[in-house]
This record gives structure tokens, sequence and C-alpha cells, in this order.
């Protein structure tokens, strides 16, 4: 079972390679019948990593999110979804480039650290584990999202006011449309964030008795919370849009990347992944 | 000689300085100098064709007639002298012609290429032409294929969508900012031409209001009115900047009419929405010193100049794979052009050995009246036969060409035509 578990996600690997491939390819020929392949693609890898961690749960018995390795293949799975889920309702122009490279990066690093086989331990056995996990990480997926169409609104907004048109000019969708996309997609992780926090809380409560206990985890996520919160709150009260929001979720992710991998490695607690 | 000549003569923007081809102009419409043009002795068919950027007159014409020089000063009629036009005149015989013809439609020879409208222009122009009845055959197929030529270039090339003008870059800009234009809002400071173009170019894409603030307000109220929007005094400027979203400004005023600290103020009632300039005056009217707020982007008319370099670089790749297929419609037209022509004489030909075998015969006939029907007839199919033995060489030698270019075609048919004696009378037959 363990061979065929890995052929799988090798698979999975390789078509999300494929499909950043052909991005890139589209990215740099703008050729539609590449994108079509890109957009085939794109969906198979979203199919195949379902497929994967639909695969983890029947052998492990629980939602696979509790080593360094599903955590990561759920958040690139997350991302995937998050972004087919936006793709299906408007598409911006060339925005699957930076997200399929962004899955298969996640994938990547995934794949360095094994798929724990080991019984979950007595803590972790609870109907909270799927529901503040996964929320939590569907959150990294949107916002994942906000930080690829931040970077690539800082990108062209610097080619705009140096007046200097060059690659990107061509290629980037309209800063109007790269902004909308960075509003709904930090709404949606926001709201996602603010309930995988409130059920890691309650669900704190209930095995150790406590709500809060500043674990690093905790405190980093409160943390990245809080840069979102401010940018939410500034866009809607006096209009913080465009460079500044674009630079907020950049800020914001790096929190995320740190409270996934940095508490981690660095900091330890009680939500390390087994490694 | 027996073939017609196609003949294409006319001015346009490169050859012609504007101060001359306004002098030619015709501004009384087509129908006067299309009858005028017809009615020279030699003209058979005629099509004239009058835009701001050219004057174009495409005859066929009886060659020799000495048509040409008449056309030639009708369409100067003496406000340019003969040989001072003889510089900015450019003539296109048969095949350059019919190529000329293929790229004005296809809008290759445009001062913006790629521009969709000179394709109107040239349907309105055939229109008019047609309804006098000045087109025949010969231009109605030319013109009926010119116009597939430049759909065909259309449609396999990209040279349309990246039109090349200051005010198409202008629009580009925008789409960049804000994704679509709709719903948005133009304000023009200034009522200068520019600015109206470049509004009508906003418009087409579905900005919402135009707002015009002048000097003198009487021209701010003309201008507002063609765009169904309303006018403002310069003194509300800042006041309007709340509620609009592009500003094009193109006043005479040596002097900045918008600073930084003026938009600043602006921004935060905007929410910081972002506001969009385009500076086309000269000296500039807007602070340079605007670009440094966020959400603000002004670009000047040299910035708008980098961005049609751009488009100009992309649009020349694509003039090359127009120009084949302009190229190559041009090799077919020729091709069906030779073929017409040779048909009439093949037909002439028939004719007149078949008129000259039944007079004969019937002669014959008259003199013998003690023929029975079965002589009668071996005798009728016996001239019918000679008829096909001799046409047989004749036809071959024609028809062989009809493949070969039109200059050789042209040879043999004359040659024919003096030698069995066809008047040009059977040549519309």
């Amino acid at each position: 079972m363990e061979d065929f578990t890995l052929l799988f996600f090798r698979v999975t690997l390789v078509t999300a390679f494929l499909a950043a491939a052909a991005y890139m390819v589209h990215f740099v020929a703008q050729g539609k019948q590449v994108r079509t392949i890109a957009r085939v693609l794109m969906i198979l890898s979203g199919v195949l990593q379902s497929g994967y961690i639909v695969l983890g749960f029947a052998i492990a018995g629980h939602t696979p999110l509790t080593s360094q390795h599903d955590a990561v293949v759920f958040f690139a799975w997350s991302t995937s979804i998050a972004y087919l889920s936006f793709r299906w309702r408007y598409s911006v122009k060339n925005f699957g480039t930076p997200v399929s490279l962004m899955i298969f990066l996640l994938l990547l690093v995934a794949s360095f650290s094994h798929k724990s086989f080991a019984p979950l331990p007595p803590a972790l056995q609870s109907v909270w584990l799927p529901i503040h996990g996964g929320v939590s990480l569907v959150a990294y997926g949107f916002l994942t999202l906000a930080f690829c169409g931040s970077l690539m609104y800082l990108l062209l907004e610097r080619e705009l006011k140096s007046k200097r048109f060059g690659y990107f000019f061509a290629r980037f969708p309209s800063l109007g449309a790269l902004d909308q996309l960075n509003h709904h997609c930090l709404l949606a992780g926001f709201a996602f964030l603010t309930v995988g926090i409130v059920t890691g809380s309650l669900w704190a409560r209930q095995a150790w008795g406590t709500y809060w206990q500043w674990d690093p985890k905790e405190t980093w996520s409160l943390i990245t919370w809080c840069v979102y919160l401010v940018q939410l709150h500034q866009r809607l009260t006096v209009g913080w849009r465009g460079k500044k929001a674009a630079a907020m979720s950049v800020l914001g992710f790096i929190g995320v990347l740190f409270t996934l991998w940095g508490v981690t490695y660095l900091l330890g607690g009680v939500h390390s992944y087994a490694r | 000689m027996p073939a017609e000549k196609l003949l294409l003569l006319g001015v346009n923007h490169k050859t012609t300085p504007l101060a001359v081809r306004e002098r030619i102009a015709l501004s009384g419409g087509y129908e006067q100098p299309l009858a005028t043009v017809k009615g020279l002795p030699g003209v058979k068919e005629c099509y004239l064709l009058s835009t701001c950027n050219r004057v174009e007159l495409l005859l066929v014409m009886e060659p020799d007639s000495g048509v040409e020089e008449r056309v030639v000063e009708f369409l100067f009629s003496g406000r340019v002298a003969i040989a001072e036009a003889d510089q900015y005149l450019y003539r296109h015989y048969g095949r350059a012609a019919v190529q000329h013809l293929f790229k004005v439609a296809a809008s290759l020879d445009s001062m913006v290429v790629g521009e969709a409208q000179i394709l109107g222009q040239l349907k309105e122009a055939y229109r008019h032409a047609a309804r006098n009845g000045t087109t025949g055959p010969l231009l109605n197929k030319l013109l009926h294929k010119a116009f597939s030529v430049a759909k065909r270039v259309r449609t396999e090339t990209a040279i349309g969508s990246s039109a090349v003008s200051i005010s198409y870059a202008a629009v580009q800009l925008a789409k960049k900012i804000f994704g679509h234009l709709r719903g948005r809002r133009v304000l023009l400071i200034g009522a200068g031409e520019m600015a109206e173009l470049a509004a009508e170019h906003l418009v087409g894409q579905g900005v919402d209001e135009v707002v015009v603030a002048n000097r003198t307000l009487a021209r701010a109220v003309a201008l507002a009115r063609r765009f169904s929007g309303r006018a403002v005094s310069m003194e509300e400027l800042v006041a309007q900047l709340q509620h609009v979203d592009i500003v094009i400004s193109s006043t005479g005023s040596p002097d900045l009419v918008l600073r930084r600290d003026e938009v600043k103020s602006v921004m935060r009632r905007r929410m910081n929405s972002p506001l969009f300039f385009i500076d086309i005056a000269v000296p500039r009217d807007l602070d340079p010193e605007l670009i440094t707020l966020d959400n603000v982007y002004l670009y000047d008319i040299d910035d708008l100049t980098s961005v049609v370099e751009i488009n100009k670089s992309e649009r020349d790749r694509e003039a090359v794979k127009a120009g084949r297929i302009v190229e190559e419609e041009t090799l077919k037209f020729m091709n069906w052009y030779g073929g017409v022509a040779v048909t009439p004489t093949i037909q002439a030909l028939k004719r007149k050995l078949d008129d000259i075998a039944s007079q004969e015969l019937e002669r014959t006939l008259a003199k013998m009246p003690g023929l029975g029907e079965a002589e009668r007839q071996q005798l009728a199919r016996m001239t019918d036969a000679m008829v096909a033995k001799i046409l047989h060489d004749p036809l071959m030698y024609l028809k062989s060409e009809s493949c070969a270019g039109r200059d050789r075609s042209d040879a043999k048919i004359t040659l024919v035509r003096e030698v069995f004696g066809l008047g040009s009378d059977d040549h519309e037959a």
C-alpha cells in the first residue's frame, strides 16, 4: 500500500509540474492551444490531489493533516480548489501561471518529507482535527491566491508608474482586476482563517481545558490574522487598495508561511508536525 | 488594341502634403465627379474614393485614348499646376493597381495601419459608384474582391488588434489600469481636437459619461453635447475630480492646471479609487509630481508615444503576414482577369466564323434548288466541321496563355483580333 501511495503522489507531483510548465509556456508565447492544455492539466492536478487526500483518509482512517507532508499536500490542494473555484466565476488573465507554480512548489516541498503511516496520537483523535486543520489550510489556499495576485499587482504597478512598458505590461491582467481578485481572496481567506482560529480555540478548551495557551503557533497565527485584519479594516474604511493592500498581502503571506514552517522548525510547541 | 486597361491614380498622405490634398478634396460629394469622369471618352468604368487621407480614382479605360491626361486634369482642375501635380500623383496599371487597391482595403496603406475605418469608406464609395452606374463587370468584381481581401486580412492576422495611435494608446493604458471601461467617467480639460478624439475612443469602449471643462464655456457646452455629457467651468475642476476616473487635459495654458496637493486632497475623498491622467498639452497642464501619489497614474504625450512604439513593432510583424495575403489575392485576381479577357475574344472569333459559314451556306443553297433535305444537311455539317477545324488552332493559341502573365495574353489577344479582323465592338459581348 505504501508503494502505491508513493506512486500516486509522484504522479500528482509530475502533473502539477506539467501544469506549471504549460502555464509558463503559455505565459511566454501566449498561445491559445497551450492555454487549453494548461487548464486541463491544472484541473487534472486538482483531481489527483483530491484523490491523494481521499486515499490518505482511507488508509489512516482520519483526515491526513498531522504530518508535515500531509499538511503541505493539503495546503496545495486548498490552493488548487481556491483557484478553480475562482476560475469558475471569473477569469483573470494569466493568473494560472503563478498559482500553478505555487502549487507545484508546495507539492515539491511535501515530497521532501515522507508520508507518516504512524497511528494518530490520542490528543489528535477528534472530530475537531479535520475542522480546525482543514479550515485553516483552506484559508491558506485563498491567502496564497491573494499573495500571487499581489505580487503581480506590484510588478505591473511598477511598470505603469515608471512608464517603461515591458514584458509584464502585455501579459498581466489589469490593475483593477488584480486588486479585485486580491480583495475577494482576502475576504474569503480571512473568513476561513477566523473560523480556523476559533475552532482551534474551542478544541483547545475541550482537549486541554483552556481556550488559549500562547502556543507559538497560536501566537503567530494571531499575528498573521491581525495583519489581514488591519488591511481589511483599512480597505473598508479609508479605501486602502492597490499598492498598499498588495504589500500588506505579501506581508501577511510571509506570516502564513512562518506560522506553517517557522513555528514547526524554529519554535516547536504542540502544533509541531511529526517529522 | 482590344484589351482595356486598369488604371489607379491618386494622391495620399504619403505622397502629398495636406495643403495640396485640401485643394483636391472633392467636397461636393461623389455624384458629380463620378458623372464627369464617366463622361470622358475612353472611360468604360470608374470608381472614386475620397477620404481625408487620400483621393483615388480607379478606371477601366480604352488604352491609348488619351483619357489618362484628361482625368489628371479633371482631378486637379486647374487648382494645382499639372507639372507640380505629377510629383504627387501615383499611377498604377493592371496588376499594380489591383495590389494597391487591396492594400488600401486591408488598411496597410493607412496612416494608422490596421485601423478599420477605411474599409467602411471604401464600401461607401463603392455604393455611390454602383448607384450611379459607373462601375461595370470588372470593377464590381474587383471591389468585391477587395472587401473580401480586407476581411481575410482582418481574420487571419492580428493587424487590427494593436492599431497605432495616441488615442488608442490612451484606451489601452486605461484598460490596463481599470480593466474594462464600462461605467467610468471622463473629464476633458480643454476642448481640443486631440482630447475630442481620445474621448471618442473612450466612449466607444463603454465609458459612461463625459464631462468637459473649458475656459470658454460655450465650446465646452458644444463638445459636451456631442457626447451627451455635461459642461463645467474651470473653477469646478478640483471638485469634479471626485466623480471622474479618467482625465484628459489639453489646454493651451502656459501654467499647470492641476497640482499635486489639489489631487492629493481629492484622493482621500475618492476612497483612493484610481485616477488616470493623460496630459496631451504642450506645455504640460498637469503637475508631473502627480505620479508620486498612490493610485494616481499620469502620462504625457511622450509616454503615450512609447506605448505606440510597442504596438508598432507588434503590428509590423502582422503587416508582413497581411502583405503576403494581399500578394496572393492579387495573383488570384489577375489570373481570373486574364481568363475573362480571353473569353470574349474566343466568343467573337467563333461568332464571326459561324456567321461566315451560315451566310455562305445559305447563298450556295439558294443556287442549288434541286437538293434534297439529306444533301442540305450534309453540306451544313461540312461547313460546321470546317469552322471547327479552322477555329482549333487559334483557340489553342489563346487558351494556352490563360495561366500566363497578363502582358503576354494581351499581345496574343491583339494578334488574334487583328488577324481575324475582330472589331472592338464585339469585345464587350
